[in-house]
């Protein structure tokens, strides 16, 4: 039988989650209801007597202080309508994670209660007022639920079991015919699977298979195109490109031959670094940390889930690149997250919205909450990120989630040998997530949330906690040769990448399922999250079980590493694929694909010169891309795991936002290590290449403004763009490659992994929106000690306030001009050989210890750097535009003030250390444009002497904070 | 006199804070154990064996149902006579952040009043519910330091200590219980301003009762408390170091794990 409970808050007990249910609804301009209560519900099955519901109910369920309950012996609630009250159940869908289900059963066994066969959970809400029909269900779909992975409880309906009932299984090998299809056809069978394989590659598949004489089993297929997918082969950037550049008249056209090993693998291996010990090969790049350690970074996207379901996205987003750090060498003990997001403005109108598209700001809040739930369970720290805000994100926002990680330096090999068991361990496969690998590799459409809804997933964090915690020791016990993590493609590319050299026999049936009634192809390509494979000696499986059993984290052994070279999967005794390995990793055609990349015609904007800024200012600190995230980045637990120095906000008042974030992984050491992103979108908009230049510069001087080393700055890539396929996306998408080709050669900072995410493209009513090209470079900088890291708010009157760096006319793409809503076209460049001598005197002064607080110039320029420092440190500032290095500012303040030119740093310096300041920037643009102030005021004279910025601090953080408030 | 102080933290799955906490019990002077609690339910480990007890900080299975239930549920109904046991020859216990949810939902926290500590049946008396801002958040709180307790010896005045969490607001089943607390010099930390003053949302950051952020029992052996003196362990842990003189390799928190550690030296 089934039981129902319904739990609900005492009276007088403030319920937080009704309020901002009751918000989001105000929010949405729906005035008919005035409150909102949520209460929780269970339902029970099992056969159980009254009293031990009861049991359940005030032992387990119910919070005695806070919380009333009511039970029932039907999942069917009493009516309980009235006027004025309108009440509204959501509940998963079947098959979706609940992870309260599981906890629920184990707690209730806890209580010595054994006949109850499964938990199911709902959310009941009741609304207060009189709205419409329609209005619920405005108010069900944009606020209560996602109808992707959950439903309105339909009481009518009688519900006898949640139980399902066993179902044998024949099992049945499904062959498919394209021996005799034709292109037409052969298309068909690639749409229709959503292979998203296209005709030279479903070309290769037919002729490889007209050599051995017969079809494909549909595993076969599907295993193909998991693995040549655009999401696990990276063929666009692996691909043949014809490149042609328009200036003007002039063009100018070139052949590239893998994109990737022209810019960034070149860019790495022409610098060579001695502390590079992995790079472009694991889960994440390795480089040197200390005597007995290295570090690993990876950063990956989980854009389409994320546009789709955005807690869910996000949410299982950061639990794949924890695994990928899991997953590097023999496995990697993850320190930090970092986390970047793109979306588009959350006050866009819901009549602007494209059919199909989530809200910008559910996706937000729904991102953050999944970011917040996965990291914080995790216990990992969420230490730097940064969001950025432009209209065509509006269909395909950006989740960018990265992963630091520690490891013993012996811990880097990693080798399957003939032989080894092939085992898996932590979560249970089920439906979830089937075809993610394929569906990432094409563009979203209006009907991409019916037809790819099986991509979607809710991650369990506690679950990989287990097995984060169960790994370590297995791997300090040296218990397993090597590992890697199930993400796209589940089992498909993890055993398949594995084995690609030896080859491997796998039964499927052995894999633990969380429901019956998957068939084998399922098991094999589900993407359910939480899993990942070892290959583990035979003589140390025993040991290897008995350890996870304690820890109570599932293990089984899947199947072994023949030494065959073939891929071989069983089911129940049937051989269901049989493919050669060298087939299945090299034998995806070469693709060849056209890129234009052409200036595009923008002007800059004439702006009337005005004397007074300081209203402009304080706009330009309320920019959504410059204003404080504080809001969000408080519901991360960024200081977990107690390694944090720098923490995201410093200063007098923790509110000031500090450059790179900087933590000490050993307790017992001064040695640290820095983290800082750099992302501008806008810039792309205008010339990818200086984006790209851009990204690098921002990310290295935030690592060198805290107490970094040019010696060690070690980069990501992580390029963003719409569909490759399209001749000008591929073609900007190449001009940032070179970019970052010349920035990182010029930094000498080695790219040490990437990742790729293309097709951002949002297609409806025969429209296409493409997101702007965007990279996101991720800096990794190790800091000799962390007793001298440097922060960036003011601390001490009558300093002196530097300005290094020289100031140029570029205010294109600039937080100035979109707040006028112009772009412009001066993008700000970057003079690497200058910017290299500029960072390492700033390296040098920190280091002997002149600095007191350091800043980086990035959006919004001076004017923003310097009130964030005046504002965070609680000190005023009398600065003076004259003494600002600048070139052609052709007299006026607000190029000076909001130029956005790279590679500059203001910097505070104690008055008795001026001169040895001094003498390390000679012959460098330097200068001392004024004092930290007594008075809490920042006060700027133009550049004709007169006061052009004036305004107490107060005013300048309120602008800067009142913004992002929800 | 203890010659070894040993110190256990138990760990299940979501816990979170172990590594933090060892390390600062390990700077203290203590032997420190990591031990997965289904190793004492198993009876290979023996909670008899330590002379500290530590329940750290996390999301002991994912706070489902409620934050520490679960956890609290376990340990009441399978460790319920050891840990009466070891409460009774006075050794000492801190939970911290979940932790303290866990003592406090196990009704270890705030305990039986009064020195009859026989009658220690362990009874749910007071909760830590949902902050009142809906949300987690992390961010560093005001503390003044009040009570008896052995963790707290000598700490004076106000310190500062990071909180983390979603479900901290500290409510009593009724008054006459919160008056118990009170009254018995049981609350050990209250937020407050910087200045020491009364405060509201965000110094006080969920809405607890009396601005109550940690208590102790009875004895002064156990304390419970959401913020978290294992993240100010160390000087460079201050969220404005840079700001400040450095006085000692040292920060705030540091006196409560030397004060547990030296009680243990002294007492057993």
């Amino acid at each position: 039988m089934i039981w129902r409970v319904e739990i609900k808050d005492k009276a007088g007990v403030f319920d937080a989650a009704g309020g901002s249910v009751a918000k989001d609804i105000q929010d949405l301009g729906i005035a008919s209801v005035h409150k909102v209560c949520v209460e929780q519900v269970f339902l029970i099955e099992g056969q159980i007597t009254v009293s031990q519901i009861e049991r359940i109910c005030r032992e387990l369920l119910v919070d005695p202080v806070t919380q009333d309950f009511s039970f029932l012996p039907k999942p069917t609630p009493e009516d309980d309508t009235a006027q004025g009250l309108r009440t509204v159940e959501i509940a998963y869908n079947p098959g979706v994670m609940d992870p309260v289900e599981g906890s629920t059963l184990k707690g209730i066994a806890d209580l010595g209660i054994v006949n109850v066969r499964s938990v199911r959970t709902a959310k009941k809400y009741l609304l207060y007022g009189c709205p419409s029909d329609k209005e619920i269900s405005i108010i069900v779909n944009r606020v209560l639920s996602n109808k992707l992975i959950q439903h309105v409880v339909d009481h009518s309906q009688a519900v006898k079991t949640f139980t399902p009932l066993k179902e044998k299984q024949e099992v049945h090998v499904a062959h498919v015919d394209v021996l005799g299809a034709s292109d037409k056809k052969l298309l068909e069978i690639s749409a229709k699977g959503q292979l998203f394989l296209n005709i030279n590659e479903m070309r290769a598949i037919k002729k490889h298979f007209k050599k051995l004489g017969r079809n494909p089993t549909d595993c076969e297929l599907e295993t193909i195109a998991q693995t040549w997918s655009e999401h696990c082969n990276h063929k666009t950037f692996r691909g043949d490109i014809t490149y042609t550049m328009v200036q003007g008249r002039k063009k100018k056209t070139t052949r590239i031959r893998s994109l990737l090993k022209s810019t960034i693998m070149k860019a790495t291996k022409e610098i060579n670094a001695p502390w590079c010990v992995s790079v472009f090969h694991d889960n994440s790049g390795i480089v040197k940390f200390d005597q007995d350690s290295h570090v690993c970074f990876k950063v990956e996207t989980h854009n389409h889930p994320s546009a789709l379901e955005p807690f869910g996205g996000a949410n299982t987003g950061i639990g794949g690149v924890i695994r990928d750090c899991l997953g590097t060498g023999l496995g990697a003990k993850p320190i930090a997250n970092t986390d970047v997001f793109c979306f588009a403005p959350w006050d866009v109108p819901f009549d602007k919205l494209p059919e199909g598209a989530l809200h910008p700001l559910r996706v937000m809040k729904g991102v953050v909450s999944g970011v917040r739930d996965y990291g914080n369970k995790m216990g990992i720290p969420t230490v730097n990120g940064t969001v950025v805000f432009h209209k065509d994100f509006i269909g395909n926002p950006l989740v960018y989630c990265g992963t630091v990680g520690i490891m013993p330096k012996n811990k880097v090999k990693k080798q399957a040998r003939k032989g080894d068991l092939i085992v898996a361990f932590g979560g249970r496969t089920g439906r979830d997530g089937i075809h993610g690998a394929t569906f990432s590799s094409g563009e979203l459409t209006e009907d991409s949330e019916v037809v790819s809804s099986g991509a979607v997933q809710i991650g369990h964090p506690i679950q990989e906690k287990k097995v984060l915690d169960v790994l370590l020791q297995a791997r300090d016990r040296d218990l397993y040769n090597a590992i890697t993590d199930c993400g796209a493609g589940g089992f498909s590319s993890a055993v398949g990448e594995m084995g690609q050299q030896l080859g491997c026999r796998v039964y499927l049936e052995k894999a633990p399922t969380k429901y019956q009634g998957l068939n084998y192809e399922e098991i094999w390509i589900s993407e359910s999250q939480e899993r990942m494979v070892v290959a583990v000696p035979k003589n140390k499986i025993d040991q290897l079980l008995k350890l996870f059993e304690d820890e109570n984290v599932e293990a089984v052994v899947l199947g072994e590493f023949t030494g065959t070279k073939r891929l071989e999967l069983f089911y129940k005794g049937v051989q269901v694929c049989n493919l050669d390995m060298d087939f299945l990793h090299d034998g995806v055609p070469r693709i060849a694909k056209k890129a234009v990349w052409a200036m595009p015609k923008i002007q800059e904007p004439v702006l009337a010169a005005t004397e007074q800024m300081t209203e402009t200012l304080k706009n330009v600190l309320s920019h959504p891309n410059i204003c404080s995230k504080e809001n969000i980045v408080r519901r991360y637990d960024h200081e977990v795991q107690g390694a944090s120095v720098i923490k995201p906000f410093v200063g007098l008042k923790c509110d000031g936002p500090s450059d790179a974030s900087v933590l000490r992984p050993k307790y017992d050491s001064v040695k640290g290590i820095a983290i800082a992103n750099g992302i501008n979108p806008r810039y792309g908009l205008i010339d990818p290449y200086w984006m790209a230049m851009s990204c690098i510069d921002e990310a290295v001087r935030q690592i060198i403004c805290v107490g970094g080393s040019l010696d060690q700055i070690a980069i990501l890539d992580n390029f963003c763009w719409g569909n490759p396929d399209k001749p000008d996306r591929l073609g900007s998408l190449v001009r940032a490659a070179q970019g970052c080709y010349d920035a990182a050669v010029g930094f000498r900072a080695p790219f040490i992994s990437g990742k790729d995410s293309l097709y951002n493209e949002y297609a409806y009513q025969g429209k296409t929106i493409s997101i702007p090209g965007t990279v996101l470079i991720s800096a990794l900088g190790i800091v000799k000690n962390v007793e001298k890291a440097v922060t960036m708010d003011f601390k001490q009157e009558g300093d002196l306030v530097y300005v290094i760096g020289k100031t140029f006319p570029e205010l294109g793409g600039s937080a100035y001009y979109d707040s006028l809503g112009k772009l412009g076209v001066t993008v700000p460049k970057v003079h690497v050989k200058t910017a290299v001598k500029i960072c390492a005197a700033v390296e040098r002064a920190i280091a002997k210890g002149f600095v007191r607080s350091c800043h980086d110039c990035s959006d919004g320029g001076l004017a923003v750097a310097l009130a964030e420092m005046a504002f965070a440190g609680g000190k005023g500032a009398e600065i003076f535009l004259s003494k600002v290095p600048a070139s052609a500012s052709q007299g006026r303040n607000d190029i000076v003030l909001f130029s956005e030119s790279n590679s500059r740093f203001i910097v505070e310096v104690s008055q008795n250390k001026q001169k040895e300041f001094e003498r390390l920037f000679q012959g460098l643009p330097c200068g001392l444009i004024g004092r930290v102030a007594p008075e809490e005021s920042l006060v700027i004279h133009g550049l004709n002497g007169k006061i052009c910025v004036q305004s107490d601090l107060r005013s300048l953080k309120q602008a800067w904070q009142r913004t992002l408030r929800w | 006199m203890a010659k070894k102080v040993r110190a256990i933290i138990l760990r299940t799955a979501g816990t979170n804070c172990d590594q933090e906490t060892a390390f600062a019990f390990r700077d203290s002077g203590a032997d420190v154990e990591l031990v997965h609690v289904n190793y004492l339910f198993q009876k290979v480990k023996r909670l008899d064996d330590y002379h500290i007890l530590a329940i750290a900080g996390g999301f002991s299975y994912g706070d489902d149902i409620s934050a520490g239930r679960i956890l609290a549920n376990e340990l009441r109904l399978k460790l319920g006579q050891d840990i009466a046991r070891f409460i009774k020859d006075g050794k000492l216990i801190i939970g911290i952040c979940n932790g303290f949810q866990v003592l406090v939902k196990a009704g270890i926290l705030p305990g039986s009043q009064g020195p009859d500590l026989k009658r220690e049946e362990f009874v749910q008396q007071a909760t830590l519910t949902t902050n009142d801002s809906g949300k987690f958040e992390d961010r560093w709180t005001y503390l003044k330091v009040s009570g008896r307790c052995a963790w707290t010896t000598g700490m004076e005045g106000i310190v500062y200590f990071p909180v983390a969490h979603g479900e901290g607001k500290f409510v009593c089943q009724n008054k006459r219980i919160l008056r118990g607390i009170q009254d018995n010099d049981q609350v050990v930390f209250r937020y407050c301003a910087q200045d020491g003053r009364k405060t509201d949302y965000p110094g006080n950051p969920n809405g607890s009762c009396d601005e109550i952020a940690g208590i102790t029992d009875a004895t002064g052996h156990i304390l419970g408390l959401m913020p978290h003196p294992e993240r100010h362990f160390l000087f460079t842990q201050h969220p404005f170091w840079t700001r400040l003189a450095k006085k000692s390799r040292y920060g705030d928190g540091a006196r409560v794990f030397q004060n547990g550690v030296t009680y243990i030296k002294k007492h057993c």
